[in-house]
């Protein structure tokens, strides 16, 4: 079972090295892989990207919801938790931004055990939390990094931000950190996913196809800088000609710059089609992007569509004799006054 | 009940590693303890209930409607259109599991379907299938599952174990919230007439007579008169209980099990004498005579029909701010619903307590109060005089109700008051309260009698934290602040940690509460026998 | 659509991000730079071809290096057979000497910034 779900993904990306082999045989199809697949898988994900947003955009947010997880703004001397429990923008920004930075809430994961005497405790559990922040992180930095390609002169934080990542000075050409953390991160990222049960089970086969593209991905990258090394001069001419709109094919680029180049094309097209939109989704998330301050301002609900009620004339028809019997006041003596 | 009594040991013994199988093949028993019973037809009707039906799940044909499908497939792209929430939740998450064992219904049960990321499965799994190119196109493989009827059992059963008590969203890194997909899964299940009775029927009683209980206002004055005689027994002082009395200053709304049910009805008790005490200008409603809001668990039109009659009545009686009692799911509609729902609320003024002057500038708009914010900041402005000692017998701990804590952030102040009206107070472990507090299990309409096994192993969790400061500090009592909590805990404690008893907040601040002119008092609340161990001096606890 | 205004500026924001090299080198209007390291004397032909020499020069720097410092060897065999003296300045420099406008050229186009500077001289000429 779960083989099959394994094996079928990473069928599907060894199937894209083998395309990548294939294309780099036949002359005539070099301009397609270096030209027009970055421009078409381009603007897949552009368009899907913001296509996925608007459709978002598309449905309003009924109600009010967010998940507080700390004290609310109440009696001035009770201390607000303001992170947990925002009530105005400035503190609603600081909630996203640490969620999209430092994960806050995966910060808080814990694992459920026995312990003896039928005790239940909660272990922190923050492999998760470190595993996906590394691998984000050093994305980031990666895709930063590869700006070296697309700048004329090399836009200088670039180069800082590679001086900082090539600061070990392990192997020449340096081995970047990121790109060691980066791998290290996406096989715990897939291991955990084939090892922990409850992980497992949930597993879908697009799960583990993320993961081998990234790993494609990264792989070839790294094994294109310090193995099987290509012309990087020809790659940043043709990464500035394809930026320009004026692409040309200025020299011969080896094998491994299509496999990557292939990868990363398919990860980007599918990236709006796919789980990875959660980069995006999460700025939408009602649950975290609404201050906690519902009985404060009143939240519009832009289809409030009137819905049947008990009006309390009709439940006064009813209960009148009985509430009179009793005493309660009545608005009118009579029935049938509806 | 289960057959065989359910032991810890049978809880320790979950191991959490599910077998390998693929869930896509639905697979559903509707074993005795484990689900909950359909709707009486006469309350789907009273509702008016699309596809209302008499029908059973333990019954192999549900006689669901023929085009049961085009009517799911439609009501999912309604929904998809009208809530980002769901359409959002379905596209984003990532199966990370972080969220898999924070649910108390899986740590109790150990069933994988109970992982929330699961329960939201059973819904994408469909949603793949019939909405998107890939689950199209890829089938099985791309996460698609075809819908059919026992997809629909799958769901029922599954829906109805969520208690929609929102903890896996605290640790969802995108904040994906099951309370949401379990809302949408039924308002799925209920476009095909297939809902609960332990929800339909509260709804459709409050419907028709203001209340969950269906208590008729005769029945109900009798029962606040009642609780004012017991007031006077224990005071000997007689509280004055106002019910539809119009140009009062507040209206005052709890839960209508406060009216009818111990240990709530002690709850009951204490607002009546520290409203009596304070001489607060109030009326109760026989109209809006609930709290709570069961529709919430069915739909949001039920629950917004429901809640409508909370301004419809605070218009007709003239009041100028709203007081709302001691209930967990009440209080996430009146603070994250209500205004949106009815509002605006302009007929009313900005609620100002008429003791203090302390204006609720966070319920500006909604202009309805929590009760705990309301007495503690009577009691942080020294307008009460309280006597801790008088709760000498109970060591407390405080259960932090789901709604309240999770949608409202209301942690603080029922900690005050406790720390104020008792001299023993002891937190359970801190990674089960506060905003990750554990469900009793019995919320969003699954507190029913027949789903006792399933309540007693999703209120394992809670009762385990209870049990461990039970051992270690002698806790006597769990304090809360939720009329379900007050429904649900006492089976479930007595199963799981005999010995301990559950308490309104409102209950402890009646105990300490020193009135003018009482008596002195020889019971508590409850009236079992004041254990003084003398007079209190100031000994207590500081928050 | 709902909050418009958020989504817009958001996707806006977003594309500004993502389209910075296409501005950046719209605003340093050095888009259709070709590097053209100049070599001042020249054999004709390196001791590999132009193209494994493009590629793979830093390994055959860091081979030479081996040879030379640690295993004593002087004596490199080309490919086509031919032999070299392995030695940086005698046998590279001969024709690569200007490091400004040989070396420079590529490493700063393509962003690298090899350490080989940190402990050799740089030749007078290329200084």
């Amino acid at each position: 079972m779960t083989g099959k779900k394994v094996l079928i993904p990473l069928g599907a990306v060894i199937g894209l090295v083998l395309l990548a082999v294939l294309f780099f045989q036949v002359a005539g199809l070099h301009y397609f892989v270096l030209i027009i697949l970055p421009y078409i898988c381009g603007a897949i994900f552009f368009a899907g990207l913001i296509y996925r947003v608007i459709r978002w955009a598309q449905s309003p947010v009924p109600f009010h919801i967010p998940t507080v997880c700390g004290q609310e703004k109440s009696l001035p001397w009770i201390k607000q938790d303001k992170l947990g429990s925002p009530s105005n923008w400035l503190q609603v920004t600081g909630r996203m931004l640490m969620e999209i930075f430092l994960f806050r809430s995966l910060f808080r994961n814990s694992k459920v055990e026995h312990a003896p005497e039928a005790r239940l405790v909660y272990g922190g559990n923050r492999w998760l939390w470190l595993g996906g922040l590394a691998f984000h992180v050093s994305l980031f930095i990666i895709l930063f990094r590869h700006l070296r390609f697309f700048t004329e002169p090399v836009f200088a934080p670039v180069l800082w931000m590679s001086d900082l990542d090539g600061l070990l000075q392990l192997a020449i050409p340096t081995l970047f950190i990121t790109d060691i953390i980066i791998l290290i991160a996406l096989i715990y990222l897939f291991t955990r996913r084939v090892v922990f049960a409850q992980v497992r089970f949930i597993s879908l086969p697009s799960d583990y196809l993320a993961l081998f593209l990234i790993m494609g991905v990264a792989i070839s990258g790294v094994l294109m800088r310090s193995v099987f090394k290509v012309d990087l001069t020809y790659v940043k001419e043709l990464a500035m000609s394809i930026i320009r709109f004026d692409p040309v094919v200025s020299g011969a680029i080896g094998l491994p710059f299509f496999i990557h180049i292939i990868l990363a094309c398919t990860l980007i097209a599918y990236f709006p089609f796919s789980k990875m939109m959660h980069a995006a989704g999460i700025l939408f998330s009602p649950t975290r992007n609404l201050l906690n301050n519902s009985r404060m301002k009143r939240h519009i609900n832009p289809w409030n569509h009137p819905v049947r009620v008990h009006t309390y004339a009709e439940y006064e028809d009813e209960f009148r004799n009985q509430m009179k019997k009793v005493g309660l006041p009545v608005e009118t003596d009579e029935t049938g006054s509806k | 009940m289960a057959d065989k009594k359910l032991t810890p040991e049978d809880i320790a013994g979950i191991k959490y590693s599910p077998a390998e199988r693929d869930w896509m093949d639905p697979t559903v028993e509707f074993k005795k303890g484990t689900y909950v019973y359909s709707a009486p037809l006469k309350d789907q009707q009273m509702l008016q209930l699309p596809n209302p039906r008499q029908w059973n799940p333990l019954d192999e044909d549900w006689k669901l409607p023929e085009n049961w499908k085009q009517i799911i497939l439609e009501a999912m792209k309604d929904r998809m259109d009208k809530f980002r929430s769901w359409k959002l939740f379905l596209d984003i998450c990532v199966r990370c599991g972080a969220c898999a064992d924070k649910c108390h219904f899986f740590i109790g049960s150990g069933d994988p379907k109970n992982m929330p990321v699961m329960r939201a499965e059973l819904l994408r799994s469909v949603y793949r299938k019939y909405f998107t190119a890939g689950g199209k196109v890829f089938g099985r493989l791309g996460g698609a599952r075809e819908l059919d009827e026992k997809v629909i059992k799958e769901w029922y059963y599954y829906f109805y174990q969520c208690t929609e008590c929102r903890r896996c969203s605290v640790y969802c890194p995108y904040g994906i919230d099951t309370c949401e997909i379990t809302m949408m899964g039924r308002e799925l299940l209920n476009a095909v007439g297939c809902s609960n009775e332990w929800v339909v029927s509260p709804a459709s009683n409050c419907f028709r007579t203001g209340n969950h209980l269906g208590v008729p206002p005769h029945a109900m004055k009798q029962s606040l008169e009642s609780a004012a005689d017991d007031v006077f027994a224990v005071t000997g002082i007689r509280v004055d209980v106002p019910i539809n009395r119009k140009g009062a200053e507040i209206l005052f709304v709890t839960p209508s099990a406060d009216y009818f049910a111990t240990p709530a009805w002690y709850t009951l008790m204490g607002y009546l004498m520290l409203f009596h005490e304070i001489g607060l200008d109030y009326t109760f409603s026989t109209y809006a005579s609930e709290g709570g809001n069961f529709g919430l668990f069915h739909s949001a039109d039920i629950a917004k029909s429901l809640n409508s009659k909370i301004y419809a009545e605070a218009k007709r009686l003239g009041v100028k701010w709203i007081l709302g009692g001691e209930c967990g799911h009440m209080w996430r509609v009146m603070h994250q619903y209500m205004d949106t729902f009815n509002g605006t609320a302009d007929f009313l003024e900005q609620p100002v307590s008429p003791l203090t002057g302390a204006r609720f500038e966070n319920a500006a708009s909604t202009r309805m109060v929590h009760i705990c914010e309301f007495t503690a900041d009577l009691i942080h402005n020294h307008k009460l005089k309280l006597d801790p000692s008088r709760n000498n017998k109970w060591k407390v701990t405080f259960h932090d109700s789901c709604n309240p804590a999770r949608s409202m952030g209301l942690l603080d102040e029922p900690r005050y008051i406790i720390n104020n009206t008792c001299n023993y107070f002891y937190e359970m472990p801190e990674n089960t309260i506060r905003e990750r507090t554990f469900c009793c299990g019995g919320g969003a309409g699954l507190g029913s009698d027949e789903n006792m096994e399933m309540r007693l192993r999703g209120g394992y969790p809670r009762a385990n934290a209870v049990k461990y400061v039970q051992e270690k500090h002698g806790v006597n009592v769990l304090a809360c602040i939720c009329a379900i909590d007050k429904a649900v805990f006492p089976p479930l404690l007595e199963y799981w940690v005999p010995g301990v008893e559950t308490a309104g907040v409102h209950e402890l601040v009646g105990n300490a509460l020193i009135m003018q002119g009482e008596k002195t008092r020889e019971t508590d609340l409850r009236g079992d026998p004041l254990n003084n161990v003398g007079k209190n001096e100031g000994g207590t606890n500081v928050v | 659509m709902y909050d418009s205004g958020k989504v817009i500026l958001g996707v806006a924001v977003f594309l500004c991000l993502a389209s910075f090299p296409a501005w950046y080198n719209v605003i340093t209007s050095k888009a259709d730079y070709r590097p053209d390291p100049v070599i001042v004397v020249s054999d004709n032909q390196c001791i590999e071809s132009t193209q494994y020499m493009r590629e793979y020069h830093m390994q055959l720097l860091k081979e030479w290096r081996d040879d030379a410092v640690r295993n004593g060897k002087t004596i490199y065999t080309a490919s086509d057979n031919k032999t070299y003296e392995i030695n940086l300045t005698g046998t590279c420099l001969k024709c690569h000497s200007n490091k400004t406008e040989f070396c420079d050229t590529c490493h700063d186009f393509s962003g690298v910034s090899p350490n080989c500077w940190d402990c050799h001289n740089i030749p007078k000429s290329g200084k």
